[in-house]
């Protein structure tokens, strides 16, 4: 989500109410009702921030830190012996699969933003522009079985690709088209709010509609361009139901795109349904995953925060 | 600030000038213009795709019949289609009280610099990047077990959604509100009305298209959400259509997720049908939403 | 503005009201349809069609009973229901000394139901040729250390394919039944090359799209899907047999025949609606397995449950 913008016209500064206004008993209590409900998104965050930990916590009391975040074997449904919790194979199959999403999104996104931006008439930019909010609107479940049933029977076995019906090139291929919307609407922002004079001082200068873009408009907007990109890897990495449906069972270790994989998301989904107890280990893993994804994706909107409000710092 | 007409106009004025490199920039052109079909092309394939696999299923029955263990041929959607339907009212509920009224805080009574309204903002940044999962266990942790206790009713995963659809609400009443001009409150305020008057009668009218538009999209966003429902135990094959707000519940993603994951391809075809009902009710939405801003959106 | 939001909401009313008016159509013809309340079962996911079949033939006639199913698998299943959140809980193997103390200890009373039969099948990719399996095999394949990496290594006559298999995961009664009967172990089975699902719908995409995996899961799901799956005879030590309703009937095809329960508790079967549900499923078991693709019991089981649900409703 973008970060909001500092409003031109709006709300008067404060004190033109504090010397107009009869401060009745009336006033204060709506005052405080509303302050209450503004407080229920500050008690979502500590909700969900203390429904993690705790668990969590219970969690790292029975298996080690160091087991969980550096151990390479991640079985942790398994009974006996077999059951272990290194976190690794998780975290590695989120970030490949993210990884394909982005190698597909990030050229296509950037592309559109650019043809959107610099070279699309008023015209058809309000035809574009509608067609990608619409992709951001289709729900998630929709993809999934998409590339279930069209893009691995369909591609990637009619192009002679020897994959099994789950895999990771499939789920990463469309979680690419999935966070596309994303990185194009974003860095679209971005690269319009480079002022005009640029563009003409080149164009002035000779240079070509190509030339502009890419050298002058796009490192102009170049911290947008990549606040995109931050945000559209975040969406990824927390998207569930695509891997859920179509990417596999397993957390596999392994670079091969043919084979099945499983990211954070999908395992706290599967695991959920599966109906674990309410304690153990086998509970705990769901948080600790949990948790682990939840700081992920803090830490990448804390990034494109910092990058978005730097490219509006810089022309407002 | 430059918008799409004043740069398509210098580009027209300047493009004259510059010359050479002809094939180069074709080729980039080209390039750019494929990027920006794959979007379409995309959608389009996937739509005609739903279309084949499930046009046919679709029908009248379809959509008021219960799903159908024993009979592939004749399963139909209506307990989930009226679970999504009741999520969505409850939701709303839910959603546009707090959302505005927050929206209201922040930006008419709120101290900008206090810490306390710049915590309540980040926060609500930080909530929008959240993964739904996370909402999901957040509503298995806190409403269905722990301190609510609700069980995986209907109650329970209106509020879940809600909470995740929250801060879009927010954002976006916020931008409604703060395009109300000043001069409207300064008015209002000078012929002797109180704070909480000015916003009720003044600025909350003015905004409210813009409102409306952002409560639509927040629920078109959770009528398509699988995954929370998933983590805090809604059924995925029910027979019966929710009651009441303590009921056992399941709504069409989870139904969707329940047909397309079964290796019979005539319930893969109704998962496809269903789809599309998905889809419609999208659709519908969200023409709603552009009518109401194209109509009732006032330029100040 | 106004006009629309009425018209919005007069649209999701119409909605509303075709959808219950179609129910109600549908339930109000057989007779008995005065019982009313919910009942909850979960548990095994082989039993769980069985459950739905079972339900939805009941709400025919009883359109005010509100059921839930669900597909955890018998293991969670059990746990549930020794915490006294379910009414029956749909096992495919029976109950464990483990759940029982559990059970106990929470005063949790309940009675054990023959319902159905099931074999294990084993299934291989229509283009992985394998006939005929012996259990040693299977054993040495899917065993907690195995490191078979190649069909081949089992035994000649097996293809030279790289090993990838499909299994139903830990909270399982196929598993706990195929590791405790084939793998002779407390369910613990190979870790690598392996994916399970608690779904047996998603292992049987799963092997039917992967041209050299082998899988187990529940013999209806193979039935049901006959054209995408090549089924594998087992060698339980007498030959190979294929799983068929008569070889799993009358036991024959061995070691992977086994009986599916369903436990409903003491508490639960004092409920009108829990009882009428019992009944029902013991008297029309045979249409109600046929429904659900699953192998019916014979006369005799039918009647040693019939007898069973008797004692426990008397009880």
């Amino acid at each position: 989500m973008e970060a909001t913008s500092a409003g031109a016209m709006g709300s008067p500064r404060p004190d033109l109410y504090r010397t107009r206004t009869r401060r009745s008993t009336g006033e204060a209590a709506i005052r405080y009702a509303l302050l209450v409900a503004a407080l229920i998104s500050v008690l979502t965050t500590a909700g969900i921030v203390f429904s993690l930990l705790e668990e969590t916590v219970v969690f790292f009391g029975d298996v080690g830190v160091g087991e969980f975040l550096f151990g390479t074997k991640w079985t942790p449904l398994a009974g006996g012996e077999s059951q272990s919790f290194g976190v690794v194979p998780l975290v590695f199959d989120t970030l490949y699969l993210t990884g394909i999403g982005l190698l597909v999104a990030t050229p296509l996104g950037i592309g559109s933003a650019i043809y959107l931006s610099e070279y699309a008439s008023p015209r058809v930019r309000r035809i574009l522009k509608p067609v990608l909010e619409v992709l951001s609107g289709v729900p998630t479940i929709v993809f999934g079985y998409f590339a279930l049933t069209f893009v691995t029977p369909v591609i990637l076995k009619g192009l002679g690709l020897e994959v099994g019906s789950f895999n990771a090139l499939s789920a990463g291929l469309v979680l690419g088209v999935l966070v596309l919307p994303t990185i194009a609407t974003v860095a679209d922002d971005a690269l319009t709010a480079v002022p005009g004079s640029l563009r003409e001082g080149a164009f002035g200068l000779g240079a070509s509609r190509m030339q502009v873009s890419v050298r002058v408009v796009l490192p102009a907007a170049l911290s947008g361009v990549v606040a995109a990109l931050v945000l559209g890897a975040s969406r990824a990495i927390g998207e569930t139901v695509i891997i859920l449906v179509a990417g596999g069972q397993k957390a596999n270790l392994t670079l091969d795109p043919a084979v099945a994989m499983q990211n954070m998301a999908a395992f706290i989904a599967a695991a959920s349904r599966a109906d674990i107890p309410t304690s153990g280990p086998k509970y705990g893993a769901i948080f600790a995953v949990g948790t682990t994804l939840f700081v992920m994706t803090l830490l990448l909107n804390a990034i494109s925060i910092r990058f978005v409000r730097r490219y509006r710092q810089v022309y407002e | 600030m430059n918008t799409a007409a004043e740069r398509s106009l210098s580009r027209k004025v300047v493009e004259r000038a510059s010359s050479g490199r002809r094939t180069k920039d074709l080729m980039f052109r080209l390039a750019l213009l494929f990027s920006t079909s794959v979007g379409f092309v995309v959608l389009a394939v996937l739509v005609i795709d739903v279309l084949l696999d499930g046009g046919s299923r679709v029908s009248l029955d379809f959509i008021t019949s219960p799903p159908s263990r024993i009979s592939p041929e004749r399963t139909g959607v209506a307990p989930a289609l009226l679970g999504t339907i009741y999520l969505m009212v409850l939701c709303a509920v839910f959603i546009v009280p707090v959302g505005v009224a927050t929206a209201v805080y922040l930006e008419e009574y709120a101290d900008r610099d206090s810490r306390l309204s710049r915590l309540i903002e980040v926060n609500i940044q930080n909530l929008a990047a959240v993964p739904s999962v996370v909402y999901g266990i957040l509503g298995l942790a806190f409403i269905v077990r722990g301190p609510l206790g609700l069980k995986p009713v209907l109650l329970a995963g209106a509020l879940t959604l809600g909470l995740l659809v929250l801060p879009v609400v927010i954002i976006v009443s916020r931008e409604a509100i703060r395009a109300v001009p000043s001069s409207i409150r300064e008015g209002s305020l000078a012929l002797g009305a109180t704070q909480w008057q000015t916003i009720w009668k003044q600025v909350l009218p003015g905004a409210l298209p813009g409102i409306a538009t952002g409560v639509i999209l927040a629920l078109s966003r959770a009528v398509g959400e699988t995954a929370p429902l998933l983590v805090i135990g809604a059924a995925t094959f029910l027979l019966f259509s929710p009651d009441g707000l303590g009921s056992r519940f399941t709504a069409m993603p989870l139904l969707i997720f329940e047909f397309i994951s079964d290796a019979d391809t005539d319930l893969r075809a109704a998962g496809a049908a269903a789809i599309l009902v998905l889809l419609a009710l999208l659709v519908v939405m969200n023409a709603g939403a552009i009518f109401l801003r194209n109509r009732y959106e006032r330029k100040w | 503005m106004t006009r629309w939001l009425t018209i919005a909401a007069c649209a999701v009313l119409a909605l509303g009201a075709a959808a219950c008016g179609e129910e109600e159509k549908g339930g109000g013809g057989g007779g008995g349809g005065d019982i009313k309340g919910a009942i909850a079962i979960d548990g095994s996911s082989t039993v769980q069609p069985f459950a739905q079949a079972a339900l939805e033939l009941f709400q025919g006639e009883n359109p005010d009973v509100q059921i839930t199913v669900g597909g955890a698998g018998t293991g969670d299943g059990f746990e549930k229901f020794c915490r006294g959140e379910l009414d029956i809980a749909d096992a495919s193997r029976a109950i464990e000394d483990e759940e029982k103390a559990a059970c106990k200890k929470a005063s949790v009373a309940y009675s054990e139901v023959q319902v159905a039969n099931d074999g294990i099948a084993v299934v291989s990719n229509k283009s992985l040729p394998v006939k005929c399996v012996k259990t040693e095999q299977l054993k040495e394949l899917l065993a907690p250390k195995s490191k078979v990496k190649n069909y081949s290594e089992l035994g000649s006559g097996l293809p030279d394919k790289p090993v990838s298999l499909f299994s139903p995961g830990e909270e399982s009664g196929t598993f706990d039944f195929f590791t405790e009967t084939v793998l002779e172990t407390d369910a613990e089975q190979r870790q690598s090359n392996v994916q399970t699902s608690p779904d047996d719908n998603v292992l049987v995409t799963g092997v039917s799209g992967e041209s050299s995996a082998l899988g187990y899961f529940g013999f209806s799901f193979y039935d049901q899907n006959k054209d995408k799956l090549n089924l594998v005879e087992v060698d339980g030590g007498t030959g190979c047999v294929a799983p068929s309703t008569a070889t799993i009937q009358d036991g024959s095809y061995k070691p992977l025949s086994r009986p599916l329960f369903m436990y409903p508790s003491a508490k639960s079967i004092k409920k009108p609606q829990v009882k009428a549900f019992m009944d029902f499923v013991i008297k029309n078991q045979d249409k109600i397995s046929k429904a659900a693709k699953i192998v019916p019991m014979t006369s005799e089981q039918a009647t040693t449950s019939q007898e069973n649900l008797t004692k426990a409703e008397q009880g």
